[in-house]
């Protein structure tokens, strides 16, 4: 029996011991009328060898592709050490840290993640995490409304990824909160600066700021931040952590800085794996953070003064407060950060700076490319970090699946999420890319052009 | 010590980090002026820090966690391999689909599986943690009303065994929480049912077997009940461990489950995540499914997304929620297969019930005695902290240092000083009574030196932590100074 340890003899002791005649008295409270005839849908059990086979043959069937897709999962290298001591069984079968004593490892990890999520974002503290980029984003929303008390109404710029503004209308559209959204700059691909204040005539909560924004464009968070401000509104900044080693953290924005961040850990360490597990990252202003969701740790000393870490400010959370919590909110993604703090300490400040400036480079060096093939120009004008919107003369989706034939995932057709933009795709080329990569990319680019 | 204490300016893992290039076109007050506060140490250095670290952590590899509600069974270290084929890690999710057939057949089969096991019509696998599978499944219930014009029912009826996340969901979906008793027996009070329900009810949530550990014998009469009034029935799957392959929660009349794959399917809790909690509903709620969702056309699998159902509540991730999680539980349910999922269920009582057994002639109070156990049951610690002081809470660090995890404290908050116990089927009979007999020596040593107990743990890397202190002095990050 697979994972059960019992021996005939175990169990005709322990059901004497009961008092029971058989496993199946065990169930007797439960009304015959309820008991499950059979499963009809559930193959018969393989042995360890035979799943092996058949899942070694369903990843090849899926093979590997030269991928050129961001949109809210880059690919970045993941060192082995990574992984190797994430999935030691002391991390990897672990229960959540409740009982801090037996938990010294877990939770003096999730501390040090607070330390640099707080340092990277420019903010006061972290929580120990949240399920995903987008789900964090939801979650500060609510955060928001909760520390406005007057407005209910979230602006939302267009230029933030399309799947976040969903989840943010879904996961808080019952409780009576406006998601408004603005338009954007054709020509520069920012938030359309003109609009702000049409917008701003009704009271709000906060004003969300992407940074980099979907389309790979830095927006202009100085002047946003102060805006939102101006009108009492608090700023969320919903930013890619990679992009954090060289760009301004939200911390600084404008004037005072922005109050929450939050994004998608996953660049940190974490694989594509088709979308998930990652992790979502949360920090804020001192001020706010009794309104913050999530598991938080601290650090305390114990009974002997040596110092030690907790599992602090529950009395916000759903298992102390029920109905009253902050959020429903018990999971953090705990191994998944435990993967990212690896993998941060492993890349270091000038790691994790030339991670992202590399990957910069390469998606310049690819636009540059592209721009020889005639037709194929980029879309905004404004500078980027590691993605960028390029128009095609051709459908997107058709060039895609041409490139796919040719081993290439070319990037993500937008037709459908932007189709004013006409053919066009979003590329990205991490540091993961050659010279011989990106050569490749435009050379079988050229030849799809020209034959269709 | 800290990582950041291991640091040293200017020392780096060449292997690790691409040449330099240069930054082109960002203006400068776009750019960061003080690097980020990371570390500067060597490979061997993080190697060895986090190692040490991990050694700090009980966990079900180490140590016996008989932790209730919380299903610690082991953890079968072929569906984490075989979830991280590297094929399966460098597929991006937005990757055509026609890329990804191998892993869209796992997701696919795995909610076959699921919709047998829970004798639901349609699942959703996206939902990244059991809270976000509660969040969904109300909100479905709060459409389905919507969809019919019936926009009076304001209410979540929650019994009071319940999890905090119920109540804490129901109210962010827009709900007012009703809260009802529980008998003697501890079952749900009927009579409180019934004085609850009217036409301002939504739903009511049930675990069952409940938190008490033992099974809702009028399941079907509340399911009527509630049905007759207009509401419908959510299924908190937190312990469907215990009747896995035995019981179909849509056989017991629910609306709408969902199922805790890092509890019953044997995922990694990972230190407190990643979770997964697929959803299932009944044919009703079909059109509200959240979305993507596995489909197959003519033995093509793609994303079903709004488009296929309009109705949808919408998307609750990025992506597709735990991709890697839900590879695992595809690889433990092909391991049991049809006739291994029934043995969870009867494997999990047996253990129970043998260790309720044992500790009730070991002079423990039960506090549910005339009741089978479910695969979890609770003894209450009060008659204990009358004669020497000693509480639930002591008694829990002093298991820490006789190197067992502590069961459930203080939850179900109705019984006094109690401890909800779960063994899991996955543990051996002598594991049970090595840990009979550690409460046992707790046990005396309360009654003997109940100082010994009430300072523990005492071998643990840390002793008794200033929770309070830990509150009021907020340190959640380090400075260097």
């Amino acid at each position: 029996m697979p994972f059960i340890p019992h021996t005939q003899e175990d169990v005709q002791t322990m059901l004497a011991s009961i008092g029971a005649n058989s496993i199946d008295d065990l169930f007797d409270e439960i009304p015959p009328a309820l008991k499950s005839g059979g499963l009809k849908r559930v193959p018969p059990g393989l042995s360890e060898m035979e799943i092996s086979r058949l899942m070694l043959e369903r990843a090849e069937t899926d093979g590997r592709y030269l991928n050129f897709i961001g949109a809210g999962a880059y690919e970045h290298h993941i060192p082995a050490a990574v992984w190797q001591i994430a999935t030691r069984g002391e991390f990897y079968s672990s229960y959540t840290p409740y009982q801090a004593e037996a938990s010294q490892g877990t939770l003096q990890l999730l501390y040090e993640y607070q330390t640099i999520m707080a340092s990277l974002t420019g903010m006061d503290v972290s929580n120990a995490s949240m399920y995903d980029g987008a789900s964090a984003l939801a979650e500060a929303a609510l955060m928001a409304v909760r520390s406005h008390k007057s407005s209910r109404r979230i602006l939302i710029p267009s230029t933030v990824h399309p799947v976040y503004r969903s989840v943010v209308r879904a996961i808080v559209r019952n409780q009576g909160i406006d998601v408004i959204e603005l338009p954007y700059c054709k020509t520069s691909g920012q938030t359309l600066a003109e609009a702000l204040d049409e917008f701003g005539k009704e009271e709000f909560a906060a004003l969300v700021i992407p940074q980099p924004n979907f389309f790979g464009v830095l927006e202009d968070v100085d002047a946003l931040t102060d805006w939102a401000h101006s009108k009492n509104a608090l700023a969320i900044g919903v930013v890619n952590p990679m992009a954090l080693a060289i760009l301004t953290p939200p911390g600084e924005w404008g004037e005072k800085g922005a109050d929450v961040a939050v994004g998608e850990g996953q660049p940190l360490g974490i694989p594509l794996s088709s979308g998930g597990p990652y992790f979502g990252f949360m920090a804020c202003k001192q001020a706010l953070v009794r309104q913050m969701p999530g598991r938080i740790i601290g650090r305390t000393t114990d009974q002997d003064g040596k110092s030690g870490f907790v599992l602090t400010l529950q009395a916000r959370e759903q298992h102390i407060r029920r109905s009253k919590a902050t959020s429903n909110i018990c999971t953090n993604q705990g191994l998944m950060v435990t993967a990212a703090t690896i993998y941060l300490a492993l890349m270091g400040p000038e790691g994790l700076r030339r991670t992202a400036v590399q990957s910069h480079a390469n998606t310049l060096a690819l636009l540059e490319k592209l721009e020889t093939l005639k037709g194929v120009k980029r879309l905004f004008t404004r500078s980027l970090f590691h993605e960028i919107v390029v128009s095609l003369p051709a459908p997107a989706g058709d060039v895609m699946h041409a490139l796919k034939s040719r081993g290439i995932l070319g990037g993500l057709d937008l037709e459908g999420y932007y189709p004013e933009l006409g053919h066009a795709m979003l590329v990205c080329a991490t540091e993961t890319k050659t010279s011989e990569d990106l050569d490749k990319y435009a050379g079988q680019l050229r030849s799809i052009l020209e034959n269709s | 010590m800290l990582i950041f204490e291991h640091s040293r300016p200017g020392r780096r893992n060449y292997s690790q980090s691409p040449a330099a290039a240069e930054i082109v076109g960002i203006p400068q007050n776009l750019m960061r002026k003080a690097p980020p506060l990371l570390p500067e140490v060597s490979e061997m250095d993080v190697v060895r820090h986090y190692t040490r670290l991990s050694q700090k952590n009980f966990s079900i590899d180490t140590q016996f966690y008989p932790l209730g509600s919380c299903t610690m069974k082991y953890n079968p270290r072929a569906c984490n391999s075989l979830a991280m084929l590297p094929q399966f890690l460098a597929r991006h999710p937005r990757a055509p689909e026609s890329t990804g057939q191998g892993f869209l057949a796992c997701m696919y089969e795995l909610q076959e599986i699921l919709k047998d096991v829970t004798g639901m019509a349609g699942v959703c696998l996206t939902p990244m943690a059991g809270a976000q599978g509660e969040l969904i499944g109300i909100a479905m219930i709060r459409a389905y009303h919507e969809s019919r014009g019936d926009s009076a029912r304001t209410e979540i009826i929650v019994p009071d065994a319940a999890h905090g996340t119920n109540p804490a969901t129901a109210v962010m979906c827009g709900y007012k929480v009703v809260e009802i008793a529980t008998d003697k027996e501890g079952d749900v009070d009927m009579e409180a049912l019934k004085a609850a329900v009217g036409p301002q009810t939504a739903g009511l949530m049930l675990t069952n077997p409940s938190t008490l550990g033992v099974f809702e014998k009028n399941v079907a009469e509340m399911s009527k009940i509630v049905h007759e009034a207009g509401g419908l029935l959510y299924y908190d799957g937190a312990n469907l461990n215990a009747i896995l392959g035995k019981v179909k929660p849509g056989d017991m009349g629910f609306d709408v489950i969902h199922i805790n794959l890092h509890k019953t399917f044997s995922t990694p809790h990972g230190g407190g995540g990643p979770g997964s909690a697929p959803v299932g509903v009944a044919p009703r709620l079909l059109p509200f499914m959240p979305v993507p969702v596995v489909g197959s056309d003519n033995g093509m699998y793609r994303w079903l997304t709004e488009k296929d159902i309009p109705q949808t509540i919408g998307r609750l991730s990025a992506h597709m929620g735990n991709a890697g999680v839900l590879l695992r539980a595809y690889v433990y349910v092909r391991l049991l297969g049809a006739e291994g999922m029934h043995r969870v269920a009867e494997f999990a009582a047996l253990n129970a019930n043998y260790l309720m057994a044992e500790m009730s002639k070991a002079g423990f109070e039960i506090a549910y005695p005339t009741r089978r156990a479910s695969h979890e049951f609770i003894v209450t610690l009060k008659e204990l902290k009358e004669k020497t002081g000693v509480t639930a809470m002591n008694v829990a660090k002093r298991l820490l240092d006789k190197g067992y995890h502590a069961p459930t404290i203080y939850f179900p908050l109705l019984v006094p000083e109690c401890m909800l116990i779960e063994p899991a089927e996955t543990e051996s009979r002598e594991t049970l009574d090595a840990f009979v007999a550690a409460m046992k020596e707790i046990m005396e040593e309360a009654y003997n030196q109940p100082e010994l107990v009430k300072n523990a743990p005492h071998t643990t890397p840390v002793r008794r932590l200033d929770d309070v202190k830990a509150a009021r002095e907020l340190d959640l990050t380090w400075k260097q100074i």
